[in-house]
């Protein structure tokens, strides 16, 4: 029989082998699932993981995926370390899109450059607003902020789709789901010529400062992070779990519709029904593997990116289904969770001490 | 032909000796006392016994055969049984069905529920069999402990400090079984540190210190000095006595009434009590009989007091937050260490900021390097055995941390200070320290209010005392009308002008 025993102390070092353990573990299934697939282990891995950061094209694409996962993440970093289980930012995603789209619907040829800005907060409000029905919900009446959250992406789904099917359609779409094309004035600048990259890089740089500064400086950050972690220690401080509710559900909620509205206001530049391609569970991983610590997930996320890029190759070249994509994600994961318990705890054969007891 | 022989029994854990080349022999029928401080290593000894810990080193022979021990199942099946200090016994479960829970299946429930009547009338152990488990008193949830314990026919019996969760009077009845079951022939190994039980009860003492034997000695034959001196290897430290009276009253709470919050939680009826400047005020019980209830009220944890039930300094905190209360000088130090005085895995320094505000700006930046000073402030005049304020609370010894967290409390000049089993789990030189810091305190002024459950403490601290019993508070006794007898016939409800109160443990 196997027995777990807590290991006495875990380093540091241990606690950052851990994801670089797993994605090993996950390369190596890798290899096994091509191998079984029929086709070259090499070739497949040189997919996800060279083409992705080939040239100045790659790494342009690389960063149209990984700065809304990364955004995502780090709100829900917060959520996590103060025990609130968002796992909605998908739903909260869309209706970021859907306030950005309609702040940028406003705007027309002659308007300035800076109307950008206002599309970004319309993003934010829009997400706030999603999570904000949540933290109502379990505030008021105690529900489960994991099953409303949840559910609440499918009704955003339902929005879109009504918005896009509907009142939203573009009068000159030729009947096609989708809303006119934003003025340019809505639209974030790009940072290269030529290359899709635009300047939510920036913004989501700029993120991952504010949100160390929040985490490691802030009290407010500090009462979160305790009330995560040892609640009976939060209420005898008296840190209010009310406010930490709210606060950690309305970051989160906030840096989705955030992300939401850098991909309209980047790559997208209108609003169809393939708005939401799955960033919003995608980036729960990407939190976790990044230790929901803010610099460890901008590694996180661009390595996210890097699957989905990966998969999209191996679609194309290679002929496999897109699901890799996916499957990739669940591998690292559960390999993650692994490593973690084995790091934290030590595996003891005791069936021998069981027979001789017996005896 | 000795029942139990241990020859050189050593364990070593991660970074301390908890037992080292322990030598013990127990004959048939005798009760045999292990007294040792915190940390000596007499749970280990008895787990290894029980079959629970593995010994790294050392033998065990049993009526004169050696054995392995490997789990406490094959224990029970060589008749040797155990009563935990904290009990196991699962709540919403009759008595009859935990007993029958903790037995080998070979038996149904109804025999077992006719031999739990046979047991208890021979051993004077009232336990009504279908009762469930959280109607009952603690003394009467060890009473069913017992009663499993001795439906097994043990041939020994380990009880960890029995008396911890007892009143004076439900010790007594305790120790008359004890007696009986020692004249039938069963051996008993009585784990305590309370000195003046272990004199009345047991005709051999073994005393551990650092995980080694210290000596062997008749217990009937020594002072309560002598015991101590041994198993703390030095005289035990003078208090400072009081100086000056008590001021003006600090803390009043009137006619306090909580429902309780959860079913196993206890309703508060009427509490009433006062704190003057420059006194300590003790509260006595036996626990869960409403402390956590009425200190979550008087901390803030808890804020559904009615307004005007709890003052401070003539304004009524009932309804206000922690923080609020801590910037009008209320500070409180919990029970529990790791978890609510403590966060575990933050260092000591970010552990000062659950209580203080003082590194934390106007406009809410934690200014780390005024964090850390405070920490190494707290290290240092508290005198806290740790690395330094970068050190995770998890860390430190139960001792150390609970003088850093007492440290925080008292560095923060309270101008009423209520601390919770002050020196529960903490070796004697730290204890005789926090006693020495709360005399201090009160001898400056400030005013101190005890919860705790070692009578001996309180004794040696109060000015008055108070007893909790079913969620209502006695009358305020003061130290030199109280005697132990008194407090002991309070802890059980009966106090003058008690209208109806249950004799729970008194008579049993």
């Amino acid at each position: 029989m196997l027995k777990l025993e807590p290991r006495a102390q875990t380093s540091l070092v241990l606690a950052v082998a851990a994801p670089l353990l797993a994605l090993a573990l996950t390369v190596l299934i890798g290899v096994a699932l091509f191998s079984a697939l029929g086709k070259d282990p090499a070739q497949a891995l040189r997919l996800f993981f060279v083409e992705p950061l080939k040239d100045g094209r790659a790494l342009s694409e690389l960063s149209i995926k990984a700065v809304p996962l990364g955004l995502i993440a780090l709100g829900l970093a917060v959520c996590f370390r103060a025990n609130i289980w968002n796992i909605g930012a998908e739903g909260q995603f869309v209706l970021g899109a859907l306030g950005a789209s309609w702040v940028a619907m406003q705007a027309g040829p002659a308007t300035s450059g800076w109307f950008v800005v206002l599309v970004l907060l319309g993003g934010v409000a829009g997400g706030m607003l999603w999570a904000g029905v949540v933290a109502l919900l379990r505030d008021r009446f105690n529900t489960n902020e994991i099953l409303v959250s949840l559910m609440l992406v499918y009704v955003a789904g339902l929005l879109l789709n009504y918005l896009v099917y509907g009142p939203w359609k573009d009068p000159d779409g030729y009947n096609f789901p989708q809303t006119m094309l934003f003025a340019a004035a809505t639209r974030l600048p790009r940072l290269v010529q030529g290359l899709r990259v635009n300047a939510g890089v920036v913004i989501a740089l700029l993120a991952v400062v504010g949100f160390a500064v929040f985490q490691f400086r802030t009290y407010r950050g500090y009462a979160l992070t305790v009330g995560g972690i040892a609640p009976a220690a939060a209420r005898y401080a008296g840190f209010s779990s009310r406010s930490a509710l709210w606060t950690a559900l309305l970051l989160s909620g906030g840096m989705a519709g955030l992300a939401g509205a850098v991909e309209v206001a980047g790559p997208l530049g209108q609003l169809t029904p393939y708005v939401p391609v799955g960033y919003g569970f995608a980036a729960i991983i990407v939190a976790f593997v990044g230790r929901l610590h803010p610099v460890g997930i901008v590694f996180s996320a661009v390595l996210m990116s890097m699957f989905y890029i990966g998969g999209e190759l191996a679609q194309s070249r290679l002929g496999l289904p897109k699901a890799l994509t996916s499957v990739f994600q669940g591998l690292l994961l559960f390999t993650l969770l692994a490593c973690d318990h084995g790091l934290q705890y030590r595996m003891r054969w005791v069936a021998a001490e069981k027979a001789r007891a017996a005896a | 032909m000795h029942r139990l022989e241990l020859i050189g029994i050593s364990k070593q854990y991660p970074g301390v000796r908890a037992n080292d080349g322990i030598h013990l022999k127990v004959a048939p029928g005798q009760i045999h006392a292990i007294l040792g401080e915190n940390g000596a290593g007499k749970s280990t000894l008895m787990k290894i016994i029980y079959g629970a810990v593995r010994q790294d080193a050392g033998q065990v022979a049993w009526n004169g055969r050696e054995v392995q021990v490997f789990s406490p199942a094959q224990a029970r099946g060589l008749g040797i049984s155990m009563v935990y200090q904290h009990f196991s016994l699962f709540e919403t479960l009759t008595a009859a069905e935990n007993i029958w829970l903790g037995l080998d299946q070979s038996r149904s429930l109804a025999e077992v529920r006719e031999q739990t009547r046979e047991v208890s009338a021979a051993y004077g152990l009232h336990v009504d069999p279908a009762r469930p488990v959280h109607t009952l008193s603690v003394g009467e949830r060890q009473r069913v402990e017992i009663v499993r314990a001795l439906l097994t026919k043990p041939q020994l019996l380990i009880l960890d400090e029995p008396t911890s969760v007892l009143t004076p009077q439900a010790v007594e009845s305790l120790f008359v079984t004890l007696r009986q079951l020692s004249a039938e022939g069963c051996s008993i190994l009585y784990i305590s540190h309370k000195l003046h039980e272990i004199r009345s009860l047991c005709d051999h003492c073994t005393v551990l210190r650092g995980g080694r034997v210290v000596g062997e000695v008749d217990p009937r034959q020594e002072s309560n000095a002598s015991l101590s001196r041994l198993m703390i290897g030095a005289d035990a430290p003078v208090l400072t006595p009081r100086v000056g009276l008590a001021g003006a009253p600090v803390l009043q709470v009137a006619e306090l009434n909580l429902p309780q919050q959860d079913p196993f939680g206890v309703t508060l009826e009427g509490v009433s009590l006062a704190v003057r400047a420059g006194e300590i005020v003790g509260v006595a019980g036996v626990s869960g009989n409403g402390q956590q209830e009425l200190l979550a009220a008087l901390s803030g944890e808890d804020t559904r007091a009615a307004p005007g039930s709890i003052q401070l300094f003539d304004k009524d905190i009932a309804r206000a937050s922690p923080a609020k209360r801590r910037s009008a000088g209320l500070h409180f130090v919990p029970e529990e260490r790791l978890g609510r005085g403590a966060v575990p895995s933050l260092s000591l320094a970010m552990n000062t900021l659950l209580t203080r505000t003082e590194p934390v700006s106007r406009s809410g930046w934690i200014r780390s390097g005024q964090a850390r000073q405070l920490a190494a402030k707290l290290i240092d005049s508290f005198r806290v055995k740790a690395p330094g304020p970068d050190a995770p609370a998890r860390t430190l010894s139960g001792g150390n941390l609970q003088k850093f967290i007492v440290g925080r409390e008292i560095d923060a000049a309270p101008k009423l200070l209520i601390i919770a089993q002050p020196t529960w789990g903490v070796d004697v030189g730290a204890a005789a320290q926090i006693r020495g810091e709360l005399l201090r305190l009160r001898n400056e002024g400030c005013a101190v209010l005890v919860f705790s459950e070692e009578l001996d403490e309180l004794f040696e601290l109060c000015d008055r005392m108070h007893v909790i019993a079913q969620g209502r508070l006695s009358p305020a006794v003061s130290i030199a009308q109280a005697t132990r007898e008194k407090i002991g016939q309070w802890m059980s409800g009966l106090w003058p002008k008690a209208a109806i109160a249950e004799p729970a443990d008194a008579q049993a």
